[in-house]
């Protein structure tokens, strides 16, 4: 069977030796072409070593002597892009936020820095539309724990709440009945009370003159007198039909009894102030901005 | 006819199962067909490399390029069409003729396309004009090519020569295929300040490239091996379709001039090829017509010149190589008169699909919208509750203005009983219709607010119908969303 030394009568070329069912196998010099540019891509490779960072060493590599990198590669992209951004990015960091939002050129550009801001940083939380989740505000709505224009919506970026920072908004829901302030009974009562400020049914034989007591007493100092909230220190308007937390009676009970805290980090440092900016017209225009 | 052979009774093939190819040397060749073919070459040629600079006025502003496919702007403009991206499924129709009419021809004359009107074959005839003129035609060109001693000084200017006009020519060839995507005066002006786009030069070089191989050394191997059109054409040509043909009722039995002349003399039935293989000697493709159909032939009719100014000559008759049919081969040698049909069936049906697909571009071209919506629903969140309990939803709205000034247009809803609109950053005079203008041959984004009572749209999901409408000419356009509810 191998039998090297027959020649293909057709081709005049030697055989490998190899025959499946009768066929044979033609043993073809690669073409020269070929061979040549194999050794070419060889030597090139050799070029390649020297020009590019190639070889590992023990705590570093080979860097070539053109220095390249693709870091600086990146380095120069971004500075790139800043050139390409220029003028409307300086305009954007001069404009008044109000300003911004009356252009509707750097309106459009807020806004389009904003949603990947927003997209990177607030969406685990807030959810990627902004619509929030229980516990996390919906950002769409016209409800605001610590007010809705475009300036408070800012200072509640670049701060936080309750973040630690020295200029976070503080103040929230006390653990009444953990505490021991209220009894379990007067909880269910004020529960069923603030229920019936928004117009939700109440539960059967419940006392209402023993619950607006209750309520006098211990919640409108931060809720106010009308139950309408106040965004200086970030209590929620209980007369609407928002409810971060849920409204059924269960859940008013729980938040009563142990209170509410929710923490917002402060964005101040972590982000260009920019690029807040742009966050906040961001978040002002998705509908529910005052 | 289609006999099976087993497999034990197969013969080994001596020899070679290839053959190296043949240089070509086509003679020069004059008559009906090659002018006809002169004129069409003119034709095709003028027509891709000066419509570039055919100007029409389209009001200021706008290009004034008579054809010009805009990119940059996403616009293809074609005389008095203008299309926008989204319509691109014009082209749709447009090749859907092309395929039909390419069936068509087939059905009428054979390979008319291939013959006549293929770049391929125009800018071959060209490159071979050029060959021919500074080599000598075909028995110089050999003999040229066969010499000994090829590297002489003469020979090799002859040889850069012909090389420079080639590719000058396919340099421009690539050069006027840029212009169709730019202004092209001004690019020309660009291109030769080499203050041109990267882009164009590179495009330039590849066309100039394909230009000069295909047109200059590949020539008709790309007929032959290359293009997919003579297999389907072989598949779709019917006994009817004219083609090429050599008539063998009255070209065989072949003999030469002199011995004809003396059998007819005699009174004996003498064919009327002389056997002078002229029509072998001017086939761009090389192959002899008196072969019968085949893959190879493009039918360019230049055999039926070299074979007409040869029977004038011999004074026998011409048309010994013409336009006939297969019905009619066989109908000669029966002895029986040719009949032709060039309207049947299939060519009434290819030219109705053409009709038909032809109208209905006409139709939808003549009475498409100027003004146009689409509405995309905010998919997150879906819907949001505001604090007094209504419904609000968001959508991304855009309205397009086709029309070369700008309108004003209104925004209507029609849907959520008591829906409040408002679109996003547009203090509108009327709020309660919100009003906008969009400039001329532009699309604009709106994010627009429906804002309805949870009480009055009790419904999970409400259709929402967004019109609008241009003040100025009372268009209007809609379409339709859902209003949703949480």
């Amino acid at each position: 069977m191998a039998d090297h030394n027959e020649i293909d009568t057709v081709t005049g070329t030697a055989t490998t030796g190899h025959a499946w069912d009768g066929i044979k196998e033609l043993n073809t010099p690669l073409p020269r072409w070929w061979v040549i540019t194999f050794y070419l891509c060889i030597v090139w490779a050799f070029g390649y070593w020297i020009v590019y960072p190639a070889w590992p060493l023990i705590a570093s590599n080979t860097k070539g002597v053109l220095g390249y990198s693709s870091r600086a590669d990146l380095a120069v992209e971004l500075a790139n892009l800043e050139k390409i951004r220029g003028d409307k990015m300086a305009a954007l960091a001069t404009a008044s936020l109000a300003d911004i939002e009356k252009d509707p050129s750097l309106l459009a550009m807020a806004r389009a820095r904003g949603k990947t801001v927003f997209g990177d940083n607030c969406s685990a939380c807030h959810g990627t539309g902004a619509a929030g989740a229980k516990g996390f505000p919906n950002l769409n709505d016209d409800d605001w724990l610590w007010g809705g224009s475009l300036d408070q919506i800012a200072q509640t970026l670049r701060y936080g709440v309750r973040s630690g920072n020295a200029q976070a908004h503080e103040g929230q829901m006390l653990a009444f009945g953990k505490e021991g302030t209220l009894k379990p009974d007067q909880i269910v009562t004020v529960a069923n009370y603030v229920r019936s400020l928004s117009g939700l049914p109440t539960r059967q034989g419940y006392d209402a003159k023993a619950g607006a007591k209750i309520f006098a007493e211990n919640c409108t100092v931060c809720h106010g007198d009308n139950a309408k909230g106040n965004p200086d220190v970030g209590s929620p308007n209980l007369t609407d039909k928002i409810w971060l937390y849920g409204s059924d009676e269960a859940t008013l009970i729980e938040t009563i009894t142990n209170g509410r805290a929710g923490v917002m980090p402060a964005w101040e440092g972590r982000l260009d102030p920019v690029t807040i900016k742009a966050m906040a017209v961001y978040v002002h225009s998705l509908g529910g901005g005052k | 006819m289609n006999q099976t052979v087993k497999p034990e009774d197969l013969q080994p093939v001596d020899g070679p199962l290839y053959a190296p190819h043949k240089k070509i040397y086509p003679q020069s060749v004059s008559g009906t067909f090659r002018r006809i073919k002169w004129g069409l070459m003119g034709v095709c040629l003028g027509v891709y490399y000066f419509l570039p600079f055919l100007r029409w006025n389209r009001g200021l502003g706008a290009p004034d390029q008579a054809v010009l496919i805009d990119f940059a702007n996403r616009r293809f403009y074609f005389f008095f069409i203008e299309l926008w991206p989204q319509e691109v499924y014009y082209f749709t129709g447009l090749l859907i003729i092309a395929a039909i009419g390419l069936f068509l021809m087939n059905a009428v004359g054979g390979r008319v396309w291939c013959g006549y009107l293929c770049p391929q074959t125009v800018w071959t005839d060209l490159f071979y004009a050029v060959e021919r003129l500074i080599e000598g035609d075909r028995r110089e060109r050999m003999k040229k090519d066969a010499a000994a001693d090829p590297m002489r000084l003469e020979r090799i200017s002859e040889l850069v020569l012909k090389h420079s006009i080639w590719l000058l020519i396919a340099w421009w060839t690539g050069g006027a295929w840029v212009l169709y995507f730019s202004d092209a005066p001004t690019l020309v002006k660009d291109l030769v300040t080499f203050q041109g786009p990267m882009l164009a030069y590179v495009w330039i070089a590849i066309l100039t490239a394909t230009t000069y191989v295909l047109a200059g050394s590949m020539r008709e191997q790309v007929c032959v091996y290359m293009c997919p059109w003579p297999r389907i054409q072989a598949a779709l040509t019917d006994e009817w379709a004219l083609n090429v043909t050599y008539r063998y009722d009255r070209g065989e039995k072949r003999t030469s001039v002199k011995k004809a002349a003396e059998l007819r003399a005699l009174g004996e039935q003498v064919g009327d090829c002389v056997d002078c293989r002229q029509c072998v000697a001017v086939c761009p493709t090389g192959i002899d017509i008196r072969d019968g159909a085949q893959m190879d032939c493009i039918q360019c009719g230049l055999c039926i010149d070299a074979c007409d100014t040869v029977m004038n000559k011999i004074g026998r008759p011409t048309g010994l190589i013409g336009y006939d049919n297969d019905v009619n081969i066989h109908r000669r040698q029966e002895g029986k008169p040719p009949i032709y049909r060039i309207v049947r069936p299939r060519t009434i049906g290819y030219a109705a699909i053409i009709a038909v697909v032809g109208g209905i571009m006409v139709h939808t071209l003549a009475t498409r919208s100027l003004l146009d919506i689409n509405v995309l629903h905010d998919r997150n969140p879906i819907a949001v509750k505001l604090s007094d309990g209504s419904i609000r939803n968001a959508y991304t709205v855009r309205v397009l203005n086709k029309h070369g000034f700008d309108r004003v247009i209104a925004i209507d809803i029609e849907g959520p009983v008591n829906a409040a609109v408002h679109v996003v950053g547009v203090d509108s005079v009327t709020p309660d219709r919100p009003m906008i203008v969009v400039g001329r041959d532009q699309t604009e984004e709106l994010r627009i607010l429906v804002t309805a009572p949870a009480d009055d749209n009790p419904a999970k999901s409400i259709p929402v119908t967004f019109h609008v409408t241009d003040i100025g000419l009372g268009v209007v356009a809609s379409a339709t969303d859902n209003f949703v509810s949480p």
